[in-house]
């Protein structure tokens, strides 16, 4: 709450001005039923109206019609435009804090919450916001204003008419609640529903292999109807408060006739003044039913907008030091020095590894799964920092350097492949704007990719959807590789860079690579060992620990961990 | 949105009763002017005290009956809105079951699950509230109308402007409207995919110093939906005091008309008073309209986004699920390819070029071949997901279309590239592979698949969880669970798409050792990069860019066939 007034706080001039133009509004529309109540009293019967009068009161009206439809107007457009820039303010710094949250947060989330976070939360807010500032206002200014309009008419009605509107609210609290834990029961079932076409259409592929397509649409078919049962009683119980809420008005209606009309007789009000009653009857329960409605909607937009600010008020990464070195031409000189690090403080997973790269080495490191490979990846790159120890960069501490300049000296090629959408030539210069064309195509052809780029509809200028759905595993990653190639970094990482591509192309780009490589520091993480056996230094590792360490030959004379994967890939 | 509706028949009965007693009870609603207009005339003219109670108890009279009407309208609204939605839903699920790969490829899995979900309800409330309140709001207006009639014609006539210009305006914003909101709706939508690619793509964004370039990109297309919503606020804004001050100039009207009848001695004040209410009747119908014209456009634009999904035709099984005559009967060939050509629908060049091949049952047949050299585009036509451009596929002597898809996937299982998992327990997605397995076969599967060891160690073994997408176990033990999966059930023609990637050289080994010694012999086809793992397969095909270029042992390819030597020499070069 406290933080959503922090996005007003900007706004607090546009929002005090519809404020008062919702007190304006009402008050003007809440003298038209006077106003007519006093017309209709200059009408009195057969050749005994007041014309003059009238006239007056009808040029009154008009007046008053003006204003309110002038203020409505203005509140409609503050109104809107406070929610359209709150909700543009709040995605604009949720999606600034993501670019700037440690990966962490986003490891540690799936992508499709952060996504209904930032789309759908932020929407239902806005709704509830909008709605809250339009309805909540006028409505309570409404129901004060009408109660002393009513009470200066007649104090005897008037408090028939507020003993009676309690009823119309208990009759709807009464029906909420029963409808709340049915409504309850519906969401968890939707969840259940919305998990099951998740997994199923997500992996339609793999049900079609398995011939299951029945077998899923029985089981939906049968979660639909239990869906389709609770939410039927959900749907109709919550739907009765309006008839409900309609009739209690209903007879208060009737109540407020009746007993006006005894009063008319005994002249204590007029026909008027009982016309303007039976309208202020019908208009004052109006709002207590809004509001009710408001309050759950503006309940629930607090609630989305709490899960918004999670993003927002996220630790961010910790902002590089003042003093923070730039990195510049590096010599490629790394140094682990007793580093440990593990993502769960439960789970250890690299304990005190040491490690000294000289410049131009290229440094294989080999395991199998989850040994902590990419982790080592993450750490060199500052995706995650170190729990203990230090990496160092020709003697500088990766800490004290600014993460720019630090993942500036490093090309990376990993082996889950990413492409935005845009076009082939946009995704090739990412990391280097200023290339030339001529550049571009060097770099693609480079890396073998300017062939298949070249047989695209419309070559370089082909637009990739989404994650690059039209173009082949392999292809992406020709394209990654082209993108690094293009950088020229001083150092370069390749984790699994080739997994997806035939070998008889991975030799062309390993080709490729060692023109890339040579003089440059390079780390590779590899399946296939046959591709790293000329690597100066081969890490094995396993549970986190670098167990082997050294070249191809030394390892196979050593006849340990290594030798024996290499004799089964043989 | 309009094709949708012809899954309403079922609900035919609900989806006219819920109306019409909206219509009943709308009726009973417009005869309380007149019966306040009989207590100011005839009641307080008369000083008459009992006439006043009886019409209070008229309007009691008429409250009930309206509320019994209203409830059963919502019921009938409610159990339509709720029904058809659900009808919706089954047909689009099952439709979608239907899609074939390519298919599913170009839609996205996202796009479709959001369409299942949060479309669904949209258009479920829509016309939960069209049902009750769309015919109930134009009813009130036209009825206030006839009922004014009733009362005096010539004030009527004010009615009868004011009427028409208030559609005008309310139909008048609504067009001007919705195509305004479907801008907001693409703009949003790029909101979207800026969000989703830069959480798929962090590490790559931050590796090449991206984020504030990602940041612009995301504040101009939010900038740009400010700006569209802004338009709209204004378009929409425009709306209520617009109708306001038509309505109110109708009662300044009303009055003054009136005060000239009741002068002339052809009305009565009460009559006045009625008419005053029925304006104001109006008033409150068009406020609740103009609200239900929101929800009614998002609920049709989300109609419209599954009828799109629902128009598309599934190609699914090209292989028919009837049979169909199988032609010509090869017997002794258990798999084999004649001349087969295959082209994916709309692009002219050939997947696959002039097929041949023939393997008998039981043999083991090693698929090899660069990235996009046809591998599993082979594979998918074996298991009939597509049908061939021309040539006959032939699986146990018979033309691939003699069968129904469910027999030939009876027969053929897939492991594919990407393992995937569902969520329920371990003998849950080991029994996809055969409803009844027991126990017993499915330890057998798993021992063969290299996955009991570590099943083994689970907390309640078989009936271990797996949790959505399989997240609680590892890349490797997931590919080994998926094999087991499709060992279940003992298929006569096992098909390895690259599904070993995750599994050490060691592992991979043993695996594939212990599917060579299966008690039931399957026809094997691995599909792979590497000549190390398909060398001792009995017969292997070597594509290259669609076109069969080698058939044979891996002796006799390393002899004769230049495509499988250069892919053997790349990986043992030293």
């Amino acid at each position: 709450m406290k933080q959503v007034l922090r996005y007003l706080r900007k706004y607090t001039i546009l929002l005090m001005l519809s404020v008062v133009c919702a007190i304006v509004t009402t008050i003007a529309s809440l003298y038209i039923p006077i106003f007519t109540g006093d017309a209709i009293d200059c009408i009195i019967g057969e050749g005994n109206v007041d014309f003059p009068a009238i006239a007056g009161i009808l040029t009154k009206i008009g007046i008053a019609i003006a204003i309110a439809a002038v203020s409505q107007w203005c509140m409609g457009l503050l109104n809107n435009t406070v929610t359209c820039r709150v909700v543009h303010d709040m995605r604009r710094d949720a999606f600034a804090k993501l670019e700037r949250l440690p990966l962490k947060y986003i490891d540690g989330r799936s992508s499709g919450e952060i996504v209904s976070r930032m789309i759908a939360d932020v929407d239902q807010f806005s709704e509830g916001l909008l709605m809250g500032m339009t309805q909540f206002f006028t409505g309570i200014m409404t129901i004060l204003m009408t109660l002393i309009f009513m009470f200066r008419l007649s104090t005897g009605i008037t408090g028939m008419v507020v003993l009676l509107t309690p009823i119309s609210l208990v009759v709807a609290a009464v029906i909420a609640r029963k409808s709340h834990h049915l409504f309850a029961a519906q969401s968890k079932l939707r969840g259940v529903q919305t998990g099951f076409i998740d997994e199923m259409i997500g992996n339609q592929k793999v049900v079609m292999a398995f011939h299951r397509q029945e077998n899923a649409i029985q089981t939906f078919e049968k979660q639909n109807e239990e869906y389709r049962r609770i939410s039927l009683k959900a749907i109709f119980a919550s739907s009765t408060t309006n008839p409900a809420t309609r009739f209690v008005n209903g007879l208060i209606y009737a109540a407020v006739g009746m007993f006006g009309g005894f009063l008319a007789i005994r002249r204590v009000i007029t026909v008027g003044e009982l016309s303007c009653f039976l309208s202020y009857a019908s208009q004052y329960t109006k709002p207590f039913n809004e509001i009710s409605g408001v309050v759950t909607e503006m309940q629930n937009a607090l609630v989305c907008a709490k899960r918004v600010f999670e993003i927002i008020y996220a630790e961010p990464e910790k902002p590089d030091e003042p003093d923070a070195v730039c990195l510049r031409d590096v010599n490629g000189n790394v140094e682990f020095q007793d580093v440990s690090f593990s993502y769960i403080p439960e789970q250890k997973l690299i304990e005190h590894l040491n490690l000294s790269v000289k410049p131009g080495q290229k440094i294989a490191i080999v395991g199998p799964t989850g040994c902590g490979k990419t982790t080592l990846i993450n750490l060199l790159m500052r995706f995650y920092d170190t729990t203990e120890g230090r990496i160092l960069i020709d003697g500088h501490d990766t800490k004290k350097c600014t993460r720019e300049s630090l993942r500036t000296t490093f090309g990376m090629v990993l082996q889950e492949t990413w492409i935005r959408s845009g076009t082939i030539r946009e995704n090739i210069m990412m990391g280097n704007p200023d290339a030339t064309e001529e550049e571009m195509i060097e770099a693609a052809k480079a890396s073998y990719a300017h062939n298949f780029i070249r047989r695209l509809p419309r070559g370089y200028d082909t637009v990739m959807s989404e994650d690059g759905g039209n173009l082949s595993q392999g292809q992406k990653q020709l394209l990654c590789i082209a993108r690094v190639m293009l950088c020229h970094p001083d150092m370069l990482i390749l984790d699994e860079a080739t997994s997806s591509i035939d070998t008889r192309t991975e030799i062309k780009i390993q080709k490729a690579f060692a023109a890339l490589m040579k003089g440059r520091t390079s780390f590779i993480v590899a399946h296939r060992l046959t591709t790293i056996q000329d690597a100066d230094v081969i890490l094995v590792m396993k549970d986190g620990n670098v167990i082997e360490q050294g070249t191809h030959d030394d390892l196979l004379r050593a006849g340990g961990f290594y030798a024996s994967l290499y004799a089964s890939n043989m | 949105m309009k094709k949708l509706l012809v899954y309403l028949k079922d609900y035919r009965k609900e989806s006219i009763l819920a109306p019409l007693f909206k219509l009943l009870e709308a009726s009973f609603e417009l005869f309380v002017p007149l019966v306040m207009a009989q207590i100011i005339d005839v009641g307080i003219d008369n000083e008459d005290k009992n006439y006043i109670i009886q019409m209070g108890l008229v309007l009691f009279a008429l409250g009930i009956i309206g509320l019994a009407c209203s409830l059963t309208a919502q019921y009938f609204a409610a159990r339509a809105a709720v029904g058809f939605t659900a009808k919706v839903k089954n047909k689009l699920f099952s439709h979608i079951m239907d899609f074939s790969y390519s298919q599913m490829d170009a839609l996205g899995s996202s796009s479709l699950v959001t369409r299942l979900t949060s479309d669904m309800n949209q258009v479920q409330s829509g016309v939960n509230l069209v049902l009750r309140l769309f015919l109930r709001s134009p009813f009130i207006v036209l009825g206030a109308m006839i009922m004014a009639f009733t009362v005096d014609v010539k004030a009527a006539l004010i009615f009868v402007v004011a009427i028409p210009l208030l559609s005008i305006v309310v139909f008048g914003i609504m067009l001007i409207g919705i195509p305004i909101y479907r801008r907001v709706q693409d703009h949003l939508d790029k909101l979207t995919r800026n969000t989703r690619e830069s959480l798929a793509g962090a590490r790559v964004i931050r590796a090449f110093r991206l984020e504030d370039e990602w940041v612009g990109e995301f504040m101009e297309n939010n900038k740009a939906l400010r700006r569209i919503q802004l338009v709209a606020g204004r378009v929409s804004s425009v709306m209520n005091p617009v109708t306001y001050v038509i309505i109110n100039g109708a009662l300044i009207a009303l009055i003054y008309v009136g005060a000239v009848r009741v002068n002339g001695g052809f009305l009565k004040t009460g009559q006045v008073v009625a008419l005053v209410n029925y304006m104001s009747q109006i008033l409150v119908e068009l406020i609740k309209l103009a609200n239900l014209i929101i929800t009614t456009t998002k609920a049709v634009a989300c109609g419209n986004r599954i009828q799109t999904v629902l128009e598309i035709e599934a190609e699914g099984h090209t292989v028919d699920s009837v049979k169909r005559d199988g032609g010509v009967e090869y017997p002794g060939e258990y798999v084999a390819f004649h001349h087969v050509n295959f082209a994916y629908e709309g692009s002219g060049e050939n997947a696959l070029e002039d097929i041949d091949f023939t393997v008998h049952k039981g043999q083991t047949v090693g698929i090899i071949g660069g990235t996009g050299s046809g591998k599993s585009t082979l594979i998918h036509l074996l298991s009939g997901f597509y049908e061939p451009t021309s040539g006959e596929v032939v699986l146990d002597g018979k033309n691939l279309t003699a069968y129904e898809s469910g027999e030939i996937l009876e027969r053929i299982r897939l492991v594919p590239q990407k393992a995937v998992l569902f969520s329920g327990t371990i003998a849950d997605n080991l029994r996809w592979g055969k409803e009844d397995a027991t126990e017993e076969e499915m330890w057998a599967a798993l021992e063969t698949a290299q996955a009991a060891e570590f099943v083994k160690q689970k907390e309640g073994l078989l009936e271990a969880e797996v949790k959505q997408a399989g997240k609680n176990f590892s890349g490797g033990q997931r590919q080994r669970l998926t094999i087991a999966r499709a060992l279940v059930g003992e298929p006569d023609i096992l098909v390895l798409d690259d599904s070993t990637s995750a599994l050490d050289y060691r592992t991979d080994a043993s695996l594939r050792a212990a599917i060579r010694e299966l008690p039931c012999h399957p026809t094997v086809f691995l599909i792979s990069q590497r000549t190390n793992s398909i060398q001792y397969a009995d017969l292997i095909l070597v594509l290259d860019d669609g076109k069969l270029v080698g058939v044979g042992t891996h002796e006799e390819l390393l002899r004769e066939c230049e495509v499988y030597q250069e892919i053997h020499e790349s990986q043992y070069k030293k």
